[in-house]
């Protein structure tokens, strides 16, 4: 027989083969034939002929790529194959490196003196290979490894090679930051060049830097200014165009100059995705200059007019970035907006929607409003849902800003949850619950449109509206005074289909019965009071307390010592006097006919109900369910006693009885009645630190192991009193676990998305009102007159930001919305910049401000000799050498790059080494003193913060840039 | 930059995946098929942008068959078009009239023309006949590179054929002759 590689060479399958085998098999049969083949070529593979070897493996390389077949136990095969001689073996084993091998991969470090010898290899397309597959599996290791046979082939004769090796550049600075020491010379000055492939792949590379850190190439903005004027390529051009984009708002002087060769070339070039570029750039970083933002808008309008989706989607997204300060364009281009709503495709329809949010102001909300509902219940769900949304988010900008009517925004809230589609429970259940917290004036109307939402019984059956009636259970329990029949919001509490709602949600309606029952009955009991007018001085005082709640004529004639200490009444009757007549006749007209309908039977068919309903549910398995229904039956247990057997009453015991059910139900009263307010999400940052507690150490290590554990969002909210605490927090937990487990993980990602940008409107979660006293003084008071810390200055404020808010010109005055002070508006997270990032910046500021202090003081950079040759554009040639001297004039001792790189290595021992290095660094620690300074005064709330968190390595990476552009 | 770039037929096949940034397979396998939902079911009315996850993917439809590319939000959506179409012009010229079975047959070129046009995720020459230049000279590169192979084989299997036949005393006159 002949030799077993005779054999496997002569009887071997090719690639076409295996491809044809796959694509004639049945999909139930593709597998079973993949597994054989893969039998094969883990036999053929281990073949000694390198043929063999190859084709085995190309064959693996492409099930890998298409049917995901694992190749990784392959990985020391393909080493194999590309240590051949032969090129075509090279090709396939380079191939299957590139699809196949990760960081993680074992062997990788095997390749690199492979890899060394082909990048030094004669044959192009062999160095071509190897630099390819640098780009694509590049680690720290090989990038340490290759840098200087890169460095070398980026000076190589051939456009090609170069070329390749400047591409691969930018993977090496990724890994090896050092390698900019090597590199980064030879990159600018392949800047220089005319207008080739070299400039293109090397403006390439600087775009991909300048996104992550583009201070560090603020120096080289002449060169690309140069280039922005000479060249002629339209991809070079946009590239540029992104790094300006970049560089512009680090150095205002920059837009001068640049917006005339921009609008040129708006104006000239006849390519769309140029003048698009061009827009772009004009619309995001030159927005003060009026003509340029003119000519840009006369491009839009030209893209708007197009056929084509595209550039009418691209119009449409550009005006939306000029939207926030112009909104002219908007304006401007009105009629085709509008139009586009109703587009086919979704992006432009979406692109649409959000210029039209954007024209919404306080004068036309309403109407606009109107119009997307109705808009909405016409179109697809999904588009329905992104009207949804952003009216939602729209209305919700600035505490409710742009908003006037809150009866009107309520019941709005309303009619959207009706909206067949509408996915959007829970952010509209967040909203009616803050307005409840903020916007006292509204809350009769919220009862209102709460009571709709819960007696409608078709609307438990849709899941995503369970997080909409939680809130609309919280509001009815918690402002059940504004109901006109508590009775039927009980019942409503309590009816059969609740048992469709999540346990969470369950809690929360048997919460707001009892808040409910509790409601009644103390009413029951004040009024039997009024009938009996026995007036002891408990009762007064009770009825002093609660004269708010129940605004009934006779209180109100008391109100006169009452005002002193009740918040709500003497707000109403000072601040709005028009509002009190109309709000009181609604208030009290319902509370008359409760005392009429709150018999005592009704109480008793109240109590006997709700025990009805519970009994069941204190077997239930959710903990949460039972505790309550086991709460509330025990309550119902003491107050039945005095109900149900009437004919006591009469007797001598039923003092001492009813009083001690009357007392109960007036602390439990008292407690609920403790009003909630909205709560800064930083509150629980202001609280000092006590001395011994360790927060900020150690706990790293716990990041990394609980990272993939989601914590309960800052934002969420409590439904019930602050003296519930610990099951309040249970149970917002549970809501958490609810909502990640909901099927919904669509509009959920979409809300916490939301929730994450607006963490202002969102309300904090409860546990943060108890410390509340302890706070300390919020803010200095020249903040804001607006600001508010604790619940119990809520009228205070409410008084103060009235006098400023007020506008004259309403017809209906708009009633105050309690605001938290600004500053919580963004919770700082002072994200540590990557280790990587700060040595790569830190390595090319050296480089570059080395360079050009070289440049100056021996003439013999190449960057003069180019300036030099380019002595027709003087002013050019000004800016550069202006550039220049100033970089010597202020950074004098830059001209040792190395020992002070080395120094911000970390190494501790290099430090001090030399004076002249540490009288550098020190400079450089004033800087950074400087820059956390400036943070510090941004947000000073969170000082100690900052400082706890303000990393070291920020040091070397903000030094003085000296003005390179005059 | 370029993350990946895609093509698939209208079943969603796979037909080319080449990710610039690391993957694991098993996500290389879902983003496959997201992005195959995204694009599929696009009118041609519709634009050519879908938004994916927090990038953009920028896709143009020939025949039966998906080019995505998926790209920065803030990069330029029309030069990358281009880009899509010029790669396509690129496989129609070197496979004179390209058609899906090319792809699958010869996906080992494919790749090759992707490297020669891509790079580490940046777009490496924009110039159509360059590439299709160099892709000439590396055919015959590799037809050279097989020649020599095949010659190496064929001497060694005439050895191995001798080796056997030598001690054949009928032929052993032949040989001398």
């Amino acid at each position: 027989m002949a030799s077993p590689s005779l054999m496997d060479t002569l009887f071997q399958r090719g690639l076409d083969d295996i491809i044809k085998g796959v694509r004639h098999q049945q999909s139930s049969t593709e597998s079973i034939f993949i597994s054989r083949v893969i039998e094969e070529i883990r036999r053929e593979i281990k073949s000694t002929d390198l043929q063999t070897k190859s084709t085995a493996l190309q064959k693996l390389t492409y099930l890998n790529s298409i049917h995901f077949i694992d190749m990784s136990w392959a990985s020391f095969h393909a080493i194999e194959c590309i240590s051949s001689p032969t090129f075509s073996h090279k090709k396939i084993g380079y191939l299957a490196i590139s699809q196949s091998f990760s960081e993680s991969t074992p062997v990788i470090l095997l390749i690199s003196n492979q890899i060394r010898k082909d990048l030094k290899s004669g044959n192009e397309f062999e160095v071509s290979l190897a630099l390819d597959c640098l780009s694509r599996i590049g680690t720290v290791d090989l990038c340490r490894d290759l840098a200087s046979e890169v460095f070398i082939l980026m000076s190589s004769s051939k456009v090609f090679i170069r070329k390749k090796a400047i591409g691969v550049v930018l993977r090496l600075f990724e890994k090896y930051p050092d390698a900019v020491r090597v590199c980064f010379k030879k990159l600018v000055e392949s800047l220089e060049g005319s207008d080739s492939p070299i400039v293109s792949a090397v403006v390439g590379v600087f775009c991909e830097l300048s996104a992550k850190d583009p201070r560090s190439y603020l120096p080289l903005a002449p060169e690309f200014y140069r280039i922005l004027v000479d060249s002629k390529n339209n991809w070079v051009l946009i590239k540029v165009l992104k790094i300006f984009v970049k560089l512009a708002p680090l150095e205002p002087r920059l837009a001068k100059r640049l917006v005339e060769p921009i609008c040129d070339h708006m104006r000239k070039t006849g390519a769309k995705s140029l003048v698009f570029e061009c827009i772009r750039t004009v619309v995001t970083s030159f927005t003060e200059y009026e003509s340029a933002m003119k000519l840009a808008a006369a491009k839009i309008r030209e893209f708007l007019m197009e056929d084509d989706p595209n550039l009418k989607y691209l119009g449409l997204h550009a005006i939306s970035i000029m939207a926030p300060k112009h909104l002219w364009a908007v304006l401007e281009n009105k009629d085709v907006v509008i139009q586009s709503l109703s587009d086919e495709d979704p992006n432009i329809k979406l692109e649409s929607l959000r210029l039209v949010m954007a024209m919404a102001s306080e004068s036309n909300l309403m109407e606009t409003c109107r119009v997307l509902v109705n808009y909405a219940l016409k179109s697809d769900p999904d588009f329905c849902n992104e009207i949804l949304g952003s009216i939602l988010s729209t209305c919700c900008q600035n505490v409710y800003e742009v908003i006037i009517d809150f009866d009107w925004y309520v019941s709005l809230l309303g009619e959207m949850s009706r909206i067949p589609n509408c996915k959007k429970g829970e952010e509209i259940e967040n909203q009616l619950i803050d307005i409840g917290m903020r916007v006292k004036d509204v809350r009769p109307e919220l009862v209102r449109i709460a009571r709709d939402l819960l007696i409608d019984p078709a609307l438990l059956g849709n899941p995503f509206l369970h997080r909409l009636l939680s809130a609309a259970a919280w509001v009815c329990g918690e402002y059940v005074e504004f109901s006109r029949n508590p009775v039927e919001l009980m019942e409503a509490l309590l009816q059969p289909r609740t048992s469709l709602l999540p346990s969470s949600i369950r809690t929360v309606y048997m919460q707001s019965a009892f808040k409910i029952l509790i409601f009644c009955i103390h009413s029951y009991f004040l009024q039997k009071e009024d009938m009996t007018s026995e007036v002891s001085d408990l009762a007064s005082k009770r009825q002093c307390s609660e004269s708010s709640d129940l605004a009934t004529g006779k209180a109100l004639v008391q109100s006169d010592q009452d005002e002193g200490f009740n918040p709500r009444e003497s707000n109403q009757s000072y601040e709005y006097p028009s509002v009190v007549d109309t709000g009181d006749g609604q208030s009290s007209t319902p509370t008359f006919m409760e005392k009429k309908s709150l018999m005592h039977e009704s109480i008793v068919n109240l109590l006997n109900l709700m025990e009805l309903v519970l009994s069941p549910l204190s077997g239930s398995l959710d903990v949460e369910i039972q505790e309550r229904a086991c709460n509330v039956l025990g309550f119902i247990e003491l107050v039945q006693q005095e109900f149900s057997n009437p004919l006591i009453r009469k007797e001598a015991n039923l003092d001492r009885e009813e009083v001690i059910a009357s007392r109960v139900v007036e602390w439990v009263h008292d407690v609920f009645t403790e009003e909630l307010g909205p709560v800064s999400v930083t509150a629980q940052d202001r609280v000092p630190i006590p001395d011994e507690l360790v927060l900020k150490e150690n706990l790293t290590d716990l990041e990394a192991i609980c990272g993939g554990v989601e914590l309960p969002a800052p934002g969420s909210f409590s439904l019930t009193s602050p003296y519930y605490g610990e099951s309040a927090v249970f149970s917002v937990s549970n809501l958490q676990a609810e909502e990640d487990s909901e099927p919904s993980t669509e509009s959920t990602s979409l809300l916490t998305e939301h929730r994450k940008r607006h963490e202002l409107y969102y309300l904090p979660s409860e546990k943060n009102i108890i410390p509340a006293n302890d706070y300390p003084p919020a803010n200095d008071p020249s903040s804001s007159i607006n600001t508010n810390d604790a619940t119990e200055d809520l009228v205070k404020l409410a008084d103060q930001s009235l006098v400023s808010k007020r506008k004259p010109n309403h017809a209906k005055p708009r009633p105050v919305v309690v605001k938290l002070e600004e500053g919580e508006a963004a919770p700082v997270v002072s994200k540590k910049p990557e280790l990587k990032d700060d040595l790569l910046s830190g390595a090319i500021h050296d480089i570059l401000l080395g360079n050009e202090a070289k440049a100056a003081s021996s003439q013999s950079n190449p960057s003069d000799k180019s300036s030099s040759k380019r002595k027709g554009k003087a002013k050019h040639v000004d800016l550069l050498d202006s550039k220049e001297n100033l970089a010597v004039g202020e950074q004098p001792n830059h001209e040792n790059p190395s020992s002070r790189r080395s120094k911000h290595r970390g190494d501790g021992k290099q430090k001090s080494k030399k004076s002249k290095g540490k009288k550098n660094g020190d400079g450089r620690e004033d800087d950074g003193e400087k820059e956390s300074q400036k943070i510090r005064d941004h947000h000073g709330r969170h000082k100690s913060r900052q400082r706890a968190d303000a990393p070291i390595n920020v040091v070397p990476q903000t030094p003085d840039i000296p003005d390179y552009l005059l | 930059m370029i993350r990946f770039i895609l093509l698939q037929n209208r079943q969603g096949k796979t037909r080319l995946a080449k990710y610039y940034v690391p993957l694991e397979d098993s996500e290389k396998h879902k983003v496959e098929y997201e992005v195959h939902r995204l694009v599929v079911n696009r009118d041609s009315k519709f634009t050519n942008f879908v938004e994916f996850r927090t990038h953009k993917v920028i896709y143009r439809r020939y025949a039966g068959l998906f080019f995505s590319l998926c790209v920065d939000i803030t990069d330029n959506e029309l030069a990358y078009l281009e880009c899509i179409h010029l790669f396509v012009e690129i496989l129609d010229h070197f496979f004179s009239n390209v058609c899906e079975l090319d792809l699958v047959f010869n996906f080992h070129k494919v790749y090759l023309i992707l490297d020669e046009f891509i790079l580490a995720g940046e777009l490496q020459e924009t110039s159509k006949r360059a590439i299709i230049e160099r892709m000439g000279e590396l055919e015959k590169l590799e037809l050279k590179s097989q020649a020599i192979l095949s010659v190496k084989l064929t001497c060694k299997n005439l050895d191995s054929r001798s080796q056997f036949r030598l001690p054949s005393p009928s032929l052993s006159p032949l040989v001398a002759a």
